[in-house]
């Protein structure tokens, strides 16, 4: 997949980053400076949605299931230390082989897995259960906005106001649900930006004065812009001192170049984030999108499509952690997918739309233990309407613990604004240390 | 309608057709509802390339990329003796070669085509149509299969019945890879079951009739349950694609295999469909054609395209009746559309899209796409990789989505770049009186006039709020 419209002529500098969206990778980050307090004022939160409904039990493959092989036959992800084989977190579970980046946070306690996790949607829609996992709500279209931008609403009340400068910009140049809202959030994509010399900016800021549409827009891309060109530089000076990068395939043959020079890409694009959000008036929270997680047919095992889109999440990730450096210690991550898919695999080597599925946690103070929430077991019995991992835990119930733990939002937001009427939903309780 | 003529034929030309081209305007004012009835024929829409490779032949290329890079890994793999092999072409570089050849030229012929018909309202509906069965190249084989699936499938059926529409789109090629029912095999049929004892598994692909189900037909909101969308894919097992056993006249084309079709009766939203080998779901189709649930979604995102983002309620009803008494026949809906006072609201409430931006601005310089090579990275900067919409939803339409501070940016610097080089010696002012007519502001005439340069002032036009929307 991925490779669609062809590449014409070699790559400029400014293309690289322009592929890197090509991966189907995109950012959205929203948040300045929401907090009075000057230490939370540092914490940071991506929350990165891969697409598609990804496939839970090849993330984090139960190898140590007693179901597990059975039900996957050639998909399924060998066993620890087997060629290929998932890497160990416990008894149980290990990491997908292409995640090598997440599963060595994950031994030093910064990566966990919530397993058994799900949006309240049970309807295996693509488009609607990406709606709830966006807007927050029980139902499909249930809000126009947000959760993380009401959120940021949220913040910014506690801190005194909206006037507290908050920004937002994104890696995109279309506007995702999570951040839609109405706390204005700005996006970025490489390339083609406006030239400070030109005289349109200014004339269009006046013809725009009266439209509340392209106004605020123009606004927003244009204050993005200076901001864009100092993360670049950052990302480059880096990239310029790195030192080689290590195989993303763990070990495996050497992937195809276009796989490597992808995955290179994706490991950029996670260092232009971690340049937003530690510029001296940085961003603090951003949603990031990571699609074609579609799998329905040849998925494959710990090579293959599926392996191919991880090694891109894994070095987005990588990145990311590389580039945030001392700030990791104040960030975290979530990654969440609008469902899982089918425990068995279908007739096709791949899976259908199915229900639970994996979230990754990673962060530089994540409280240690073990896996987050219940895990229901792939025992005949324990499958959900006989087909799908049983949810055990309600999306909504983590994202709560890291906004009111790690960024302080109160328990009455959470239940009422953030995610309506969710009282009954905890929070996930000490996440973070 | 109360409206002056000359507003409703800046109307006619820019919500309902591509933006206005020459003095398409001025014709279209005489008589603005005629000018887009007479664009509406049993033909179809038009095709956008003449002569083009056919789909078995274009996957034919593609299966010769896969095998030469199989023979390149078995001669790799076996050391010693294979250094006389010929190296493998590098298969990432011809996978490239044949998008960029086929795809790349398909794309271009269409942009060529909105770019310069005169029966504008006529592409803009084919392009509605192309949209809603969405074949998106993100598959990489697929990119290569959307030309010819519009040609084939979508465009001479877009003023036929839906029904048909909606059976040469399923059963067309590229939807068939692209929502994986090629390879669905039903798992009681005689092909799983000699599969099975040749130690290989097939089975199941509840894809393509799910999407059938949400997207192309019923709505998510006529409430069927998993086990009709599973009933369903049962019933579709055996709509597939010939392979080269199946001899040359099969190989590459629409073939209905009936020892990979379930065998049995199938009960999909309450109807039962006794077994009939292609009929089967030959027949749910036509039920699902005729839900009114199907009416009344496919209303919806008529008036929701066409019109406003939240389109009044008594459009849709409007264009749903018209579906319903027509029995699913898309010339009436879309003479209903046109003949209905709600399509006329002065407001443009519609933000176009990267297409519909790029489009609408050569029709406003009176210039052509140029190469490809060029004008595909600006759309994709823009938000829409041409031929490869992010799901099989297809690309949103609405102010929300496109109007994001990143991709205004993206717009500015196209318009700079592009008026630079398209304005030559023409007057910013005139250009704009035609591209928008009556739709011209007073604010927006006054910046135009006051540019300090030809390109500066067409830049503003193509900037402009009331360029920007339809």
């Amino acid at each position: 997949m991925t490779d669609i419209l062809p590449r014409f002529g070699p790559l400029s500098r400014r293309q690289i980053f322009a592929r890197s969206l090509a991966l189907g990778i995109t950012l959205e980050f929203a948040g300045t400076q929401v907090f009075a307090d000057p230490l939370a004022a540092k914490r940071k939160l991506v929350v990165i949605i891969c697409r598609g409904g990804q496939d839970g039990l090849s993330v984090s493959p139960p190898v140590g299931d007693g179901a597990y092989a059975a039900l996957r036959g050639p998909i399924a992800i060998p066993g620890f230390g087997e060629p290929g084989g998932a890497l160990k977190l416990d008894e149980t579970f290990g990491l997908h082989p292409a995640l090598s980046a997440t599963h060595a946070l994950a031994m030093k306690g910064e990566a966990r897995i919530a397993p058994a996790i799900a949006t309240p949607d049970r309807e295996r829609s693509h488009f609607e259960a990406q709606d709830v996992l966006e807007n927050g709500c029980t139902v499909a279209y249930g809000a126009a906005s947000g959760w993380l931008n009401r959120a940021l609403t949220a913040m910014n009340t506690r801190s005194g106001g909206a006037s507290s400068g908050v920004k937002a910009i994104s890696v995109a140049a279309t506007a995702p649900l999570i951040l839609r809202g109405p706390v204005e959030t700005a996006s970025w994509s490489p390339g083609g930006g406006a030239e400070p010399d030109h005289r349109l900016p200014g004339i269009l800021q006046d013809l725009y004065a009266n439209d509340p549409v392209l106004g605020p827009a123009l606004a927003t891309g244009l204050a993005t812009q200076g901001m864009a060109k100092e993360a670049s530089a950052m990302v480059q000076s880096e990239m310029a001192a790195a030192p080689p990068e290590p195989d993303m395939m763990n070990g495996a043959s050497a992937p195809p170049q276009s796989t490597r020079e992808r995955a290179a890409d994706a490991r950029k694009l996670g260092l232009t984030l971690a340049a937003f959000m530690t510029a001296p008036d940085g961003k603090q929270v951003a949603a990031v999108s990571v699609e074609n997680f579609d799998t329905h047919a040849n998925q494959g095992s710990s090579q293959g499509q599926l392996a191919t889109r991880l090694a891109y999440l894994d070095a987005f990730i990588d990145g990311l952690h590389t580039g945030l450096g001392p700030a990791w210690a104040d960030t975290v991550v979530v990654t969440a997918t609008e469902f899982g898919r089918t425990a068995r695999v279908n007739g096709t080597r791949g899976t259908d739309h199915g229900t639970a599925s994996t979230a990754l946690v990673l962060g530089g103070s994540l409280s240690r233990g073990g896996i987050i929430g219940d895990w229901p077991t792939l025992a005949p019995g324990s499958l959900f309407e006989n087909r799908d991992t049983a949810p055990t835990m309600d999306m909504r119930g983590l994202f709560k613990g890291v906004l009111h733990d790690h960024l302080g939002v109160d328990r009455a937001a959470l239940d009422a604004l953030v995610f309506p009427e969710s009282a009954r939903i905890a929070p996930h309780a000490r996440l973070t240390a | 309608m109360a409206y002056d003529k000359d507003l409703l034929g800046a109307i006619a030309a820019t919500r309902l057709g591509l933006g206005a081209r020459g003095d398409e305007i001025a014709q279209a004012s005489a008589d603005p509802q005629g000018w887009l009835l007479t664009q509406i024929r049993p033909g179809g829409a038009d095709l956008f390339r003449a002569e083009m490779p056919s789909v078995p032949e274009r996957l034919a290329e593609y299966r010769q990329i896969g095998l030469a890079r199989r023979q390149a890994q078995m001669s790799t793999g076996t050391g010693a003796g294979t250094a006389t092999e010929a190296p493998a072409p590098d298969v990432v570089q011809e996978v490239r070669r044949l998008i960029r050849e086929n795809a790349g030229q398909d794309i271009s012929s269409r942009l060529q085509l909105a770019a310069a018909t005169n029966a504008a309202f006529r592409e803009r509906w084919a392009l509605f149509w192309a949209n809603h069965f969405t074949v998106s190249g993100v598959k990489g084989i697929t990119a290569n299969l959307i030309g010819p699936f519009e040609q084939e499938a979508i465009r001479p059926r877009v003023f036929g019945r839906f029904e048909d529409l909606l059976v040469a789109s399923s059963g067309h090629q590229a939807m068939l890879l692209y929502l994986d029912q090629a390879q669905s095999v039903g798992p009681t049929s005689p092909a799983a079951m000699r599969a099975g004892r040749n130690g290989r598994r097939v089975g199941l692909n509840e894809n393509l009739a799910r999407e059938i189900l949400e997207l192309h037909t019923v709505g998510v909101e006529a409430g069927y349950s998993q086990a009709d969308v599973t009933e369903f894919a049962r019933a579709m097992t055996g709509w597939s694609i010939g392979t080269e056993r199946e001899g040359a006249d099969q190989e590459g084309r629409f073939v209905f295999r009936d020892n990979a079709h379930e065998p049995g009766a199938r009960v999909i939203m309450g109807r039962r469909y006794e077994d009939g080998g292609y009929d089967q779901a030959r027949a749910v189709m036509r039920d699902l054609a005729a839900s009114p649930n199907t009416a009344h979604h496919l209303a919806t995102k008529i008036a929701r395209h066409f019109v406003a983002d939240d389109p009044p309620p008594s459009l849709t009803e409007r264009l749903a009746s018209a579906y319903t008494e027509s029995r699913g026949d898309l010339a009436v809906v879309a003479r209903s559309l046109i003949t209905a006072p709600e399509t006329w609201t002065p407001l443009p409430a519609k933000f176009k899209t990267p297409y519909e931006f790029m489009v609408s601005s050569w029709r406003a310089a009176g210039t052509s796409p140029g190469e490809i090579a060029k004008v595909a990275p600006v759309m994709a900067s823009m938000g829409m990789r041409t031929f490869a919409a992010p799901s099989p939803k297809g690309w949103p339409d609405d102010t929300a989505s496109w109007a994001a501070p990143d991709g205004i940016i993206k717009r500015m610097a196209w318009s700079e770049t592009f008026s630079t080089q398209a304005v030559g010696e023409r007057d910013p002012v005139t250009l704009a009186q035609n591209a928008l007519g009556a739709r011209l502001t007073s604010l927006g005439a006054k910046t135009i006039a006051r540019a300090e340069t030809r390109a500066e002032g067409l830049s503003i036009l193509l900037m402009s709020p009331e360029f920007q929307r339809r």
